[in-house]
């Protein structure tokens, strides 16, 4: 503080005499990237400073894998169900990926808010940038921050029976960005309308349980009664889901009747969704949301 | 800008929240190079207008241009050529004070070839070289507002717009804060636009807009408007004080008043009259002070009221209003 002071008073007063003068070009394409990567790169920053964050992301879905997992597995042994041969662990794994993902980027996107609390979104704001720069980098940047959180997750594959095969780990991240993608776009559409962070926390979470409930994330989609059947296939968390699940699942060495027991995919009326679908609706969901989300920041002036 | 051309021209400017008029049709223009100060107490108006001239708010009627370029029709050229430092703080906290110059630099488009040397210089130039690492979080108060202006600065903009600068600033803190703008305006050939609530602030400008009420009551520069009060204030310290009041009133025609202790009136040309005083007041008189019109004189004679009266009305209504209109 006192030094401070004492800078303060005696200001460098050599350095103010040559002054570098920089122009600042006209706004076009090329600006806008550089927009979007420094919004990206500020997301990234901050995620890595905030190594709490990155630990306390990681004990919900521990406690799942391990807890929950090894809990629910005995009970299925002792039933004597076709749970035998599959570890239960191994069967929400994705599951438990998707919602680490889920969680992940739902806070990224909070950071607008947040940013609009203590006025940095001002300054975004102000920039002879387009909006849709801004909204691009936040989406992209909260994308990436959540399948680092998601690459964590993916470490621990050996304690739910997932072999550490280099093709499955990098096809799970990719599918992983994409729904952190769509998620954060949802994330950031909602941000723009909300101005308080306990407002938007208690609304992501209210929309956040029942889509993780209805989503296949912790029990299969087959053979559920009609009315859950249309649920979860109304549910854009199913999609993202469900591609993860098949993935983890092509990579184990299982009979075709326990595959089509815990691997049954999304079928609409009988009709099983190919994956590339699946990844093309969680895509869709996702430039739709960003879409909105930028209609909502330009318009908001 | 067009060389010689005002750096901000305003005609008409009104701006409507609702049923409250916090902006009414005003007119002025600043010269470049020039301080201009923006006077006035919260809720007078002047936020609302800085607002306007920044792009942050489309006027309801009326025109402004800012460095050459209108604020509504040509909004990203006006963005470029200014900077800002609001009132509130719009600094991450969570960044250190280079990344978040660094940001800024991306964000204007600063060439990556001038961007080291530009941020190193503006760092120098409030003093926070040497704390860059660290963490905008914990910079004081102080440091954060000069860390702000240093970023406003980044880009060279023609015009910097400072609101409320010094606000929520200790005396110390503030008074190194003006020595940076007075330095800064030397050195890069800058107007500087800022609004402030601080009479004594306000002397420090080439030339100021007293406004009240969302209307501009006078436009001059410090002296000009302290001039142009012709009163001074002169306070006595006499034996018996109620008989001086009467004696002021009977013989010079002037009322006075008992303030802080001291009998207190305002007259032309005060120092001259004190001889006057002396030999006809007829209470003897133990000491006297003649002070000249200070900018708060200026306020109550164009206003009819203190600054501080004048912002416990207004500023409640206002605030709502600005409120409700503002995301």
């Amino acid at each position: 503080m006192a030094r401070t002071a004492e800078t303060a008073q005696a200001p460098d007063t050599a350095a103010v005499t040559e002054v570098v003068r920089v122009r600042v070009p006209e706004r076009g394409l090329r600006q806008d990237l550089r927009a979007v990567k420094i919004v990206l790169h500020r997301e990234l920053i901050r995620f890595w400073r905030d190594k709490l964050r990155m630990v306390s992301g990681l004990v919900q879905p521990v406690l799942w894998l391990l807890v929950m997992g090894t809990g629910l597995s005995s009970l299925m042994a002792g039933g004597g169900g076709p749970a035998g041969a599959v570890n239960l662990k191994t069967f929400i794994f994705p599951g438990v990926c998707a919602m680490s993902v889920m969680f992940t980027a739902m806070f990224s996107a909070g950071s607008i808010v947040w940013d609009r609390e203590f006025g940095f979104l001002r300054e975004m704001l102000v920039a002879p940038v387009s909006r849709s720069a801004i909204v691009v980098g936040k989406c992209i940047g909260g994308a990436f921050v959540a399948t680092l959180q998601g690459a964590v997750i993916v470490l621990l594959a050996g304690l739910a029976g997932v072999p550490y095969d280099p093709v499955l780990l990098l096809q799970l991240l990719g599918l992983m960005f994409i729904g952190a993608f769509a998620l954060t776009g949802f994330g950031v559409m909602m941000a723009a309308r909300i101005t308080s962070m306990q407002s938007f926390f208690g609304l992501m979470q209210m929309a956040m349980m029942p889509m993780m409930f209805l989503s296949g994330a912790l029990y299969p989609l087959n053979g559920l009664p009609a009315w859950l059947t249309v649920l979860t296939r109304l549910n854009p968390l199913t999609y993202a889901v469900d591609p993860l699940r098949h993935v983890v699942f092509s990579h184990l060495d299982l009979s075709p009747q326990l595959l089509r027991t815990f691997d049954p995919g999304v079928t609409w009326g009988g009709w099983t969704v190919p994956m590339w679908l699946e990844i093309l609706i969680v895509l869709g969901m996702g430039f739709a949301l960003m879409g909105v989300a930028i209609a909502e920041f330009s318009r908001a002036d | 800008m067009p060389d010689g051309g005002p750096a901000v021209e305003v005609v008409g400017l009104t701006k409507r929240f609702g049923d409250v008029e916090a902006v009414r049709g005003i007119d002025f223009t600043v010269r470049p190079g020039e301080i201009f100060g923006f006077l006035g107490p919260n809720g007078a108006g002047k936020s609302t207008t800085i607002n306007m001239l920044c792009t942050l708010l489309r006027p309801t009627s009326g025109s402004a241009r800012v460095a050459g370029y209108d604020v509504v029709a040509e909004r990203d050229s006006v963005r470029r050529n200014i900077g800002l430092v609001f009132q509130d703080p719009t600094l991450d906290g969570y960044l250190s004070g280079e990344q978040n110059l660094r940001f800024h630099a991306e964000l204007y488009g600063v060439p990556r070839s001038v961007t080291g040397a530009r941020i190193r210089q503006v760092l120098e130039m409030v003093g926070l070289w040497e704390r860059r690492g660290d963490l905008a979080q914990t910079y004081s108060g102080g440091m954060k507002r000069r860390l702000e202006i240093a970023r406003g600065l980044l880009h060279s903009p023609r015009v910097l717009f400072l609101d409320e600068p010094t606000v929520g600033l200790d005396p110390q803190t503030r008074a190194s804060i003006w020595e940076y703008i007075r330095q800064l305006q030397a050195a890069e050939e800058i107007t500087i636009f800022m609004t402030t609530h601080y009479m004594d602030e306000a002397e420090f400008c080439g030339r100021i807009a007293i406004m009240d009420s969302g209307r501009i009551v006078a436009l001059d520069t410090p002296e000009a408007l302290k001039a142009g009060v012709g009163k001074d204030r002169v306070r006595i310290q006499t034996a018996d004080d109620a008989a001086a009041i009467a004696a002021i009133k009977e013989r010079f025609d002037l009322e006075a008043v008992v303030s802080e202790g001291a009998v207190t009136f305002s007259v032309a040309s005060g120092e001259a009259f004190v001889p006057r005083l002396f030999a006809e007041l007829g209470v003897p008189i133990r000491s006297v002070n003649v002070a000249r019109p200070s900018l708060d004189d200026v306020f109550m004679s164009f206003t009819g009221s203190t600054i501080r009266d004048a912002e416990a009305s207004a500023s409640d209504h206002m605030r709502m209003a600005m409120r409700a209109a503002r995301r």
